[in-house]
Formats: C-alpha cells, structure tokens, sequence
C-alpha cells in the first residue's frame, strides 16, 4: 500500500513537473501566461494515437515527429497571436484559452468525445519494492526526469541558457546587451512545448484520450507552479510532486477521493501561501513586498 | 420647473453631442421595449440571462479592470450566492426578496474570505490562486452532498415569476441599477465617492499609492467586497431564473465567461462588460444552430477581435467616434472640427497624435511606455 503510494505519486508528480517546468519557464521569460499549454499535451497524446494505434508507426519515429511538429506548431502560434499582445495580460489569457478551446473542439469534430487508449509502449510489468507495477510507468518516471535534467543543463551550462535567464531577469537590458529578445522568447515557448508534448506522449498508454483532459492537468500545473514559486523552475519542480502524492494519497485513502483530490490540492496550495506568499522557491524582489 | 428644464438641456447637450453616448442611450431604450418585439419566451429568456450576465460581468470588472486583481474564480461568488439562495428557499422556506439579498450577503463573506490569502499575493500569483477558490467549493459541494445535493445539485426552487415578462422587467431593473451603482463606485472623476480614482491608482502602482497614503489593504477588501456582492446578486437572480443550482456553476469556463465578455468588450469600462455580454451572448445563443463548430466559431471570434483591438471593443470604437478636445477635455463628435465648449481645432491635433503613436511604435520606447 506505501509502496504503491509512493510509486503512483512520483509517476503523477513527474508528468505535473514536466508541465509546471514549462509552464513557468514561459511565463519567468517571455511573460505570457499560457493557458493552452496543456492543450499541447492533449494535442500530442492525440497525434500518437493517430500515428501508432492507426497507422501503426513503431513508437520512437512517431514520438520524434510529434515532439518536432508540436514544437513547430507552438512557434507558429507564439509569432501568429502571441507575440503583438504579449504586453496586454487580459488579452494573452484570453488568446491562450480561445486557443485551448479551439484545440479541444476540433479534436471533438475529428474524434468524437469518445474514450481512446494507446497500447503501452513497453508491455510487461516489473517488481519494485514489492509492487508489480507495469514497465510503462517506470518509463514515463524515468523518461520525464531525464527531460527535465536536459532543460536544467540547457538553462544552466550552455549560451542559450543563459541568455533566456538573462531575458526572464530584466528585458530591457537583455535587448541592450544584444540579445534578439523576441527570439529568446520564441525558443522558450518551443522548449515549454517540448516539454509538455514529451508528457503527452509517455503518459498517452496509461490515461484515457479524451477532448476534455486538458482541464485537470492545467489546474495541477497551476497548483505546483503557484507552489513552487513563479519562475522557479526547482520549486515548480517540488511543487508538482507535492501536489503529485497529495493527488494520489486522497485517492487512495478517501472513499469519494476521486471527486475531491483536485479541491485538497488546492487547498494546500492556499494553506502554503498562508505562510509563504511568495511559494516554496520564490524569491520576493524588495518592489513587490507588501 | 425652470430647474428641471435646464437640467433637461445640459442633460441633451452632454448626450446628444457625443455619438457613443447616444448610442448607449438609445440600446437603454431599446431595452425597456424588448418584451413588446419578442414574444417568444424562450428567446425571452436569453435576454433575462443577458441582463444577470450583465451584472456578473461587470462585478468581474470592478475586480479585474478597475483595482487590477485579475481574479480567475469569479464564479466562486456567484455560485456562492446561488447556493445560499437555493438552500434558504427551499430548506428554510424563505420568500425570494430575502433569499437573493441574504446569497449576495453570504457571496460578500466568501469575498473577504477569498481576499485574505489574496492579500497577500499580486498580479499573476493572485490570477492562478483565484482559479483554486471554485475548485476548492467544488470539494465542499461533494463533501455535504446531503445539503447541497452533489453532482445533480438542488432543484425545485421557486421562480422569480412565472410570467417571463415580468421576470424580464426584475432582471432589466436590477441589472440597471447595479450598473449604475457600479458606475458611480468606480468612477474615476466621480465627486461623490472617491472609491474609483483610488482603484485605479492601485492598479497602475500599488507601492505609489501606499507611499501617498492610501490605505490600499482597506481598498481593495472593499472592492472584493462590492465585487462579491454584485456576482452574488447575478448568482441569486440566475438561479431564480434556471431554477436548478448545480456544480455546473463552479466549471472552469463559468468563471471565465465574465473574462471572455469583459476584454472583449474593453477592461476599466462598466459598458465594456454590458457591450461584451451584450454581443457575444447573442451569438453564442445564434451558433447553437451549428452545433458541431459553435464553440470553435466562438473561440475564433474572440482571437479575431483580441488581435484586432487588444484594448477591447469599446475603446476602439470610442477612438473612432470621440474625440477628446486637447484644451478642456471635453469630448466631442468625431464630426466636429472645432471643440463644442471651448472652439480648439480637433482636427490637427488628431493627426499629430497618431504620427506620435506611430513614432512610439517604431522606436522601442513601446515597451517603456508600457
């Protein structure tokens, strides 16, 4: 029963953590609240069940062509919409949504609001702890951490990082010492993208595909960003695993857990911000104490 | 009597010489008469939920566009008050005239309970927080599913009238009166209260107006509560209308609806909000003949006009209407060359400006300016 707690929590917690890192090296760089982000990860849990399940594409081809086209499509939509309103808040949440809505309506047109499954990328099952648990989720554990490792060497060892670090610090002096600003921002919302499409993928074996499996993932991700600290990707990082065994504990261990775990969720985000307005990694800049 | 006549021409003058202000007295018009064009009563009832929407978008605004606490859980007030209502008409029996103020009421405690923790937070902190407070009562609703029914919620409750007409009058009434309460709090030039400059200074910089002294904890607990109040009086009266409270209410699009309406229409405006809901209802209500591609239909036009005019529909229209004289500040036609109050030139002014704007958006200042 621990066991197996542990093992669903850091499954969930990693898929959370690869959203909320995305989600909130958007937001830290380009400053744009992207409320269609999980709709990327619809979107490419989609495009594998097209690509495996009906035209039978063995996994690793597909995955590589979904994470480069959704890559591509994130770039198109990020120099189509986002960037002319990028200053304006209300506009850009209100874009990203139309968006997700777009997203979610022509899936429903093309798929019906029918239940689809994707086989598992590895049959068979493991034993871990003394828990026989399928060798898919071990991947997608596994999978999702090195992803977020190569995102923490790309932000912290390589140029591009650190001019995206400079971007999310202070704009305008990133444009002053050279930097192409729209650029930086571009590449960050394609490496969110990236990341968020890399979730969909692994995950697809083990949820059900529908029109509507944006909503919970995007309130999560919200949760463990907000956790964690905007603009942090660490604290997104611990945020997301937190929110991950809370999700799996009240699932577990209450009768209607299924119906609440969103609402526990949230209230211990609220509970946290109690005591750390600023979230478990924020660092609260002297101009916006209160 | 002499009184009233001049009182009657100033009101002419300052109306009939601005178009936008004609324009919105007359749709006022159109909208007492309304009944006596459609009779249909489910085309009725569309209206009536236009008028509650009405309120529940502008409580939005006064939030969201005028104190600049963008706040996702709107539809935690109204659904607040909804429930409270439906609970104290039929487990208590109480008469619809108590139910309706007592949801808006409870809807004001939810408020300042919301705002507590959100005091704490700013800008894009408080937006993603506020999205948790529905969720969390979604929690609420499941755990007493004996008091508030759970998933299929309390149904039965006793309508506002069973004749729609009458229900469309209340609604219409009410509606006009919150707005015009709503005006008046947050106005920023208003003599009377001086809620709506202060509003705005805390939107535009917080830290600059506790440096001048402003109270702005004091402020802004009171905009969450004229907020809350008014969504609760939109809860109240929509779930009078529909007659069913369900968890519906705390949907992730509910709480974005008054989003969607109120930038559409222009954020910082209590007409922007009646202008969105009054456009983009209608519509919402026309798409249903297409089933299949409505919600896509939707969401297209609202990226549509977003790019278009990022400011909102009103203030776009308003530029291309009025003209605000460069010397008095009077507003005028956009027919008039010369200021109505003072006799300035408008003409040349106007065109200088928008070589400036075009400057400004040339160069990189526009970020600064921002």
């Amino acid at each position: 029963m621990l066991a197996t707690i542990l093992i669903k929590g850091a499954m969930i917690g990693a898929v959370y953590a690869s959203l909320a890192v995305g989600f909130s090296l958007v937001f830290g760089v380009a400053k744009i609240i992207n409320l269609a982000h999980t709709g990327f990860f619809m979107l490419s849990a989609y495009a594998v069940y097209v690509l495996v399940m009906i035209l039978h594409w063995p996994i690793l081809p597909a995955a590589g062509v979904v994470l480069i086209s959704a890559s591509l499509l994130a770039i198109v939509i990020y120099l189509l919409f986002l960037d002319r309103i990028r200053e304006h808040e209300g506009p850009v949440i209100l874009v990203t949504l139309a968006l997700a809505i777009v997203f979610q309506e022509i899936l429903l047109l093309v798929f019906k609001s029918t239940f689809l499954s994707v086989n598992a990328f590895v049959p068979g099952t493991t034993t871990l702890l003394g828990v026989t648990l399928p060798k898919q989720d071990l991947l997608i554990f596994v999978v999702t951490l090195a992803c977020l490792l190569a995102v923490q060497i790309l932000l912290y060892k390589t140029r591009l990082g650190l001019s995206l670090r400079v971007t999310a610090q202070n704009r305008e002096i990133a444009n002053l010492m050279g930097i192409n600003v729209k650029k930086i921002c571009m590449i960050s919302v394609a490496v969110a993208v990236f990341l968020a499409a890399m979730a969909g993928i692994i995950v697809s074996p083990t949820i059900t595909i529908e029109p509507h499996m944006w909503m919970h993932p995007l309130v999560m991700m919200f949760a463990a960003v907000i956790l964690g600290g905007l603009g942090s990707v660490k604290g997104s990082f611990i945020g997301a695993f937190i929110l991950g065994y809370t999700e799996v504990l009240v699932v577990f261990l209450v009768p209607t857990g299924s119906f609440i775990k969103g609402s526990v969720a949230m209230m211990i985000m609220v509970v946290i911000l109690l005591i750390r307005p600023e979230g478990l990694f924020g660092v609260l800049f002297e101009e916006e104490r209160l | 009597m002499r009184f009233i006549k001049r009182q009657f021409r100033r009101i002419t003058q300052e109306v009939f010489t601005v178009p936008g202000r004609t324009i919105a007295l007359i749709f006022l018009i159109c909208l007492f008469f309304i009944p006596l064009a459609i009779s249909d009563p489910y085309a009725l009832k569309i209206f009536i939920f236009m008028n509650i929407f009405c309120i529940f978008a502008a409580s939005w605004n006064v939030l969201g566009g005028f104190t600049g606490q963008f706040c996702m859980g709107q539809g935690a007030f109204f659904a607040v008050a909804a429930y409270t209502s439906a609970i104290l008409n039929l487990k208590l029996g109480l008469p619809i005239w108590i139910c309706i103020p007592g949801g808006a009421l409870m809807s004001i405690l939810a408020g300042l309970l919301i705002a507590v923790p959100s005091l704490r937070l700013r800008g894009v902190y408080f937006s993603l927080v506020s999205l948790a407070y529905p969720i969390i009562l979604i929690g609420i609703v499941f755990a007493f599913s004996d008091v508030t029914g759970g998933e299929t919620g309390i149904s039965g409750i006793q309508p506002i009238s069973r004749n729609p007409v009458i229900v469309y009058y209340i609604t219409l009434v009410v509606m006009l009166l919150s707005i015009v309460a709503m005006w008046l709090l947050t106005h920023a030039k208003s003599k009377v209260f001086r809620l709506g400059i202060v509003l705005r200074a805390i939107q535009e910089d917080e830290i600059s107006a506790r440096c001048v002294g402003v109270n702005t904890i004091k402020y802004k607990l009171l905009a969450f509560g004229i907020s809350a109040f008014f969504a609760g009086l939109a809860g109240g009266l929509y779930v009078h209308v529909l007659r069913i409270a369900s968890p519906a209410m705390l949907d992730l699009i509910f709480s974005f609806n008054p989003i969607i309406w109120t930038v559409f229409g222009g954020m910082g405006t209590i007409a922007g909000s009646v202008v969105g809901v009054y456009i983009l209802y209608p519509v919402m209500e026309l798409l249903r003949f297409i089933p299949e591609v409505r919600m896509l239909i939707y969401a297209a036009i609202i990226i549509a006009v977003i790019l278009l005019m990022p400011e909102g529909l009103v203030y776009w229209v308003r530029d291309k209407l009025d003209d605000e004289c460069p010397r008095c500040k009077v507003i005028n036609s956009f027919l008039r060359r010369e200021c109505r109050a003072c006799g300035a030139p408008l003409r040349a002014n106007r065109k200088k400006q928008s070589d400036q704007a075009q400057t400004m958006d040339s160069s990189y200042g526009k970020e600064i300016v921002r």
